[in-house]
């Protein structure tokens, strides 16, 4: 707007235009600034409407007269948000009152310190106009501001409406769109599920299912889709599956949750995991069921892989230890009446086989024994597994047990009889069996085990080949070798083992000469086991190294003691027993020396003790440390010789110095007169032995006669009950000193 | 990435909105009959509902000079509503040109009407989110966008908190955010409570009782529980006041008594 020419001065001038102005302003602006929505501060909205005053004062002066100019100052303001009809009419009023009064023709001289020069009013030059054209002016300019005021309320709320309707079109249609998205995102998580979902109305029609779900019934749809899913009964199913599907859809359970198998489309069987769940509608009615199936087919065959891998001998493909334990354990606690038969079978000399033949070849064996004992139990209730080694089991659980159970022992005897074909080479494998037979209920599995196993034992001793019916009073007795296998290293700790010795006698005068070292176990529960009893268990479990290391520092310990005692009685031998097992250890050499340096008993003092048997087929590996020991002055003894079937030429190449003749050669001595064929056969042993510059000893003397004979024979020494029995060191000490009387 | 979010519940504006009632108040015909008719409702038991809109108005203007004065250029306006006039982008930029604002309201309306009076304005956004999961908000893309929340920053919750019953838990949704903004930065607060009205309590009751029946309950707090949303700021003088009395530019004797009712304060993080 151009500001009137004068107009720079009105500062400085109380009365000039600019200052009635303002005032006029401020009048207006007290008037309508409580009706207005303004956030302004009341001196800015009175600074807001001073170029409205302003306008308004030229409006009233302009020529030629145009009201319209008040039309704008209206239309301001409803820009200045003065919305409230009342700030119109305040300001009509405010109009009407000052206007003319403030900038009308001599307004100047008119109000304030009356100064009249008149200046200010109008444009320059123009002539005043009267007093009645200005009221008449004023009069029309407020009928255009109160147009204008309307127009532009008018507007202002026509466009404020349609914005704000807008507005609510546009809320509403990116609320529909998100809905949209929101289903697009159910429909591509229901098509694109790893799990099959379906649903279904409440009478089991199968409404909608997605992708997954059809191809995990084999991909037909409507194979799946417009079927009931009633239709999909297995006769797999759980009993209570219906139950709890018939008590969903009446709406008395929301959710199930089960392991359900279906027929595929091509009729294999699908195996699922499947949660069925009850929907409502918006006032809680069932409306729908929802089915969601993960496929567990896969996992259960990988499942019933990994079962069947535990629970079945890799070799035989026989049910394994596992499984074999559960069967029995099931057949003990079955009901009352039932009844179970066991038949423990183990191999007779399958070691001697494997060792010969190699591991390859006894494997091959034991998988064809494993076939013909599966054949023998086909039978419902009975099963044939394999233990371990060449131990099986048969269990039978069928109506008649005490019979059954017999039949099958001899059935197994029966396919074991004819000849295992193997590498080309035929075996004949025998077996003993142990069978347990009686009422469920009664006893442990691990009770049930050991009878049979103590019953095996006895059919072995027996002779083998045979089976052996469990008897209450043997197992009482029977000491099992598991028990002794499993004690055998405490007992070494706890000291439970002791040495007796029985001395060895000089033919020639029968002075003593020595004593041989016999380990005994004082077992806490068995009281007394000899060696026979243990020493072949030590041997498998390795416990043999320490413990016959122990005999050894024990017995050189006694001997030197011995001699310390008697140093005038000349040396006194002491004879060690050596395992196999111990000589195959690497440290023998080592620990022979060691115990003997640490003694201080010379080694011509020692006599180790090796059966024939172990020596049987030996190489020159087996028998260099026998060799070094010998060279040391350690005496070696063929021990049982006369029982293996050695090869007497063989004896040439043996470190050997002593023979020990095996007590069945004197047995024939006993008679009287004695078995000439016996005294034969000991005189040529003892005349080749002789010739080899070998000893000869003769275990198991008993009667004075027999001494007497051996002694003609040629025999050096001698031991047996006839001198001694077995017994305390201390006893050996009188024996000592008796015979140096 | 834009977070998959469920279908917000449908639009239907045959239900009264507060942000259109309190256009209504402030002379704008954003609204629609029904929230007219809340409004007079309202207004039967409290006549100078409009003066208290009004004073909030205006404290919010004065408030955000005086943060555009402390050197802050960010401002987070929650419980924006319908753009009328004198908002906070206007008031900010006309006080500096680098003002940057991000409006939030969970009125899909008035989100759609912000967009639309933004439109064109880069500086400027909004967005709809709920003040009762600040974490949606501080993580959103408009305000990780447009704001730099290592730097100070004007939180607005003008006229919003007492729409938020102590069920929803204001406290520690104010608490979040309080935590999240960098040391500077400035909490500008109004808050509704019987005190200060200029009628009898029972009477403003009235008017609560209109909000409780449009299912959007206003909940008069007292000075010191207004006071508890500022936990761990400092008062910027003059503290916690009622409107007018808030770093006034004209005097206070001036104002509408209706003006004086409830607080408002802005809080300074250390």
């Amino acid at each position: 707007m151009t500001a009137p020419s004068h107009a720079a001065g009105s500062a400085v001038d109380p009365d000039s235009l600019e200052d009635r102005l303002r005032r006029f302003a401020t009048i207006w602006s007290r008037a309508i600034f409580p009706v207005t929505a303004t956030s302004m501060t009341r001196p800015e909205f009175e600074q807001h409407l001073l170029p409205l005053a302003r306008q308004l004062s030229q409006a009233l002066h302009a020529r030629p007269f145009e009201p319209q100019a008040a039309h704008r100052i209206g239309a301001a303001l409803v820009e200045a948000h003065c919305t409230d009809p009342d700030a119109l009419s305040r300001t009509l009023g405010v109009i009407d009152s000052y206007l003319i009064l403030y900038c009308g023709a001599g307004a100047g001289a008119g109000i304030g310190t009356g100064a009249g020069t008149g200046s200010g009013a109008g444009a320059g030059g123009e002539p005043e106009q009267t007093a009645d054209e200005g009221r008449a002016r004023c009069a029309r300019l407020q009928h255009a501001l109160a147009a204008g005021y309307a127009h532009a309320l008018r507007e202002c709320t026509l466009a404020e409406q349609e914005a704000i309707a807008r507005s609510s079109l546009l809320a509403r249609s990116d609320a529909v769109q998100a809905m949209h998205a929101t289903e697009a995102r159910f429909r591509a998580v229901f098509e694109g599920a790893a799990i099959g979902i379906g649903i279904a109305d409440l009478d089991g029609n199968v409404l909608e299912v997605n992708e997954t779900l059809t191809r995990m019934f084999g991909g037909l749809e409507h194979h799946v889709r417009g079927r009931k899913v009633t239709d999909w009964s297995h006769p797999e199913d759980r009993p209570h599956f219906w139950q709890l599907y018939r008590e969903l859809v009446r709406g008395e359970r929301e959710h199930f949750r089960v392991e359900k198998p279906f027929f595929r489309t091509d009729g294999t069987v699908l195996w699922t995991n499947l949660t069925v769940s009850l929907l409502r509608d918006a006032d809680g009615r069932p409306q729908y069921q929802l089915a969601l199936m993960e496929d567990t087919t896969e996992r259960r065959l990988l499942n019933l892989r990994l079962r069947y891998e535990a629970t079945h001998d890799a070799l035989t493909g026989l049910p394994n230890r596992t499984l074999f334990f559960e069967r029995l354990e099931k057949a003990l606690s079955a009901g009352d009446g039932a009844r179970f038969g066991l038949c423990y079978l183990d191999l007779d000399g399958f070691k001697a086989i494997n060792d010969s033949l190699g591991h390859a070849a006894g494997d091959r064996l034991l998988v064809e024994v494993a076939d013909r004992l599966q054949s023998c139990a086909t039978a419902p209730g009975e099963m044939v597994a394999r233990l371990g080694g060449d131990e099986f089991v048969a269990l039978t659980t069928g109506p008649d047990t005490q019979h059954e159970v017999d039949e099958l022992a001899a059935r197994i005897l029966g396919v074991l009889a004819s000849p295992i074909c193997v590498d080309g080479r035929e075996f004949t494998v025998r077996g003993s069996i142990g069978i347990v037979e009686g009422p469920a209920g009664e006893r442990t599995t691990a009770e049930v085990l050991r009878s049979a196993d103590i019953t095996m034992y006895r059919a072995k001793s027996a002779g083998g080949n045979r089976f052996e019916t469990a008897d209450p009073e043997a197992d009482a007795r029977a000491i099992t070798r598991h028990g002794l296998t499993t004690a055998l290293p405490a007992a070494l700790e706890r000291e439970e083992f002791f040495i007796e010795y029985q001395p060895l006698v000089h033919l020639g005068d029968g002075s003593v000469h020595g004593a041989e070292a016999l380990v005994r176990w004082c077992h806490p529960q068995h009281g007394v086991l000899g060696p026979d009893r243990f020493i072949p268990l030590a041997e498998h479990t390795g416990l043999i190294v320490p413990l016959g290391r122990w005999v050894l520092q024990e017995a050189v310990r006694q001997a030197r003691f011995w001699q310390e005692r008697h140093s005038d009685g000349g040396p006194l031998r002491i004879n060690v027993n050596l395992s196999p097992a111990q000589l195959h250890h690497p440290g023998l050499v080592a620990d022979t020396v060691d115990v003997l340096e640490r003694s201080g008993l010379e080694p011509g003092a020692l006599c180790l003790e090796v059966t024939e048997s172990a020596l049987i087929g030996a190489d020159e590996d087996l028998l260099k440390p026998l060799r070094q020991l010998a060279e040391m002055g350690v005496d070696i003894a063929l021990d049982d010789f006369g029982t293996g079937y050695s090869n007497l030429a063989n004896l040439r190449r043996l470190p050997v110095s002593v023979l020990k003749l095996d007590r069945s050669f004197t047995q024939g001595m006993q008679r009287h007169p004695a078995d000439p064929v016996d005294l034969k056969i000991v005189e040529g042993i003892v005349s080749l032995a002789h010739s080899l510059e070998l000893a000869v000893t003769v275990e198991g003397v008993e009667t004075g006669a027999q001494a007497e004979q051996l002694r003609e024979l040629g025999c050096d020494t001698a031991q047996g009950w006839y001198y001694a029995r077995p017994g305390a060191p201390d006893r050996i000490h009188s024996l000592v000193l008796a015979d140096a009387v | 990435m834009e977070r998959p979010a469920w279908a917000p519940q449908g639009i239907d504006i045959s239900v009264p909105s507060v942000s259109r009632i309190y256009d209504y108040y402030l002379g704008g015909s954003h609204n629609f009959e029904v929230d007219r008719e809340a409004a007079r409702k309202a207004m039967e038991f409290m006549p100078g509902l409009p003066k208290i809109m009004q004073a909030n108005r205006a404290f919010m203007r004065r408030a955000v000079n005086y943060a555009v004065g402390e050197g802050i250029t960010q401002f987070l306006d929650i419980g924006s509503g319908i753009p009328t006039f004198g908002n906070v982008h206007e008031v900010a930029c006309r006080a500096s040109p680098d003002a940057r604002v991000v409006y939030v309201d969970h009125d899909p309306v008035a989100v759609a009407h912000s967009r639309a009076v933004l439109d064109g304005d880069d500086r400027s956004t909004a967005l709809a989110a709920d003040l009762r999961k600040p974490r949606q908000i501080l993580d959103s893309p408009e305000v990780t966008g447009l704001l730099d929340l290592d730097r100070p920053v004007a939180l607005l919750l003008v006229a919003v908190l007492h729409f938020l019953e102590d069920q929803d838990d204001p406290y520690s949704a104010v608490a979040e955010l309080r935590d999240s903004l960098a040391p500077g930065s400035l909490l500008i607060l109004t808050h509704a409570s019987y005190e200060g009205v200029p009628i009898p309590e029972e009477q403003a009751g009235g008017a609560v009782g209109v909000y409780r029946n449009i299912r959007n309950p206003l909940v008069m707090r007292s000075r010191d529980e207004v006071a508890r949303f500022f936990e761990g700021y400092e008062m910027v003088e003059p503290g916690l006041v009622s409107m007018p009395l808030w770093r006034p530019d004209a005097p206070a004797e001036e104002e509408d008594p209706y003006a004086f009712s409830g607080f408002a304060g802005v809080g300074r993080k250390a």
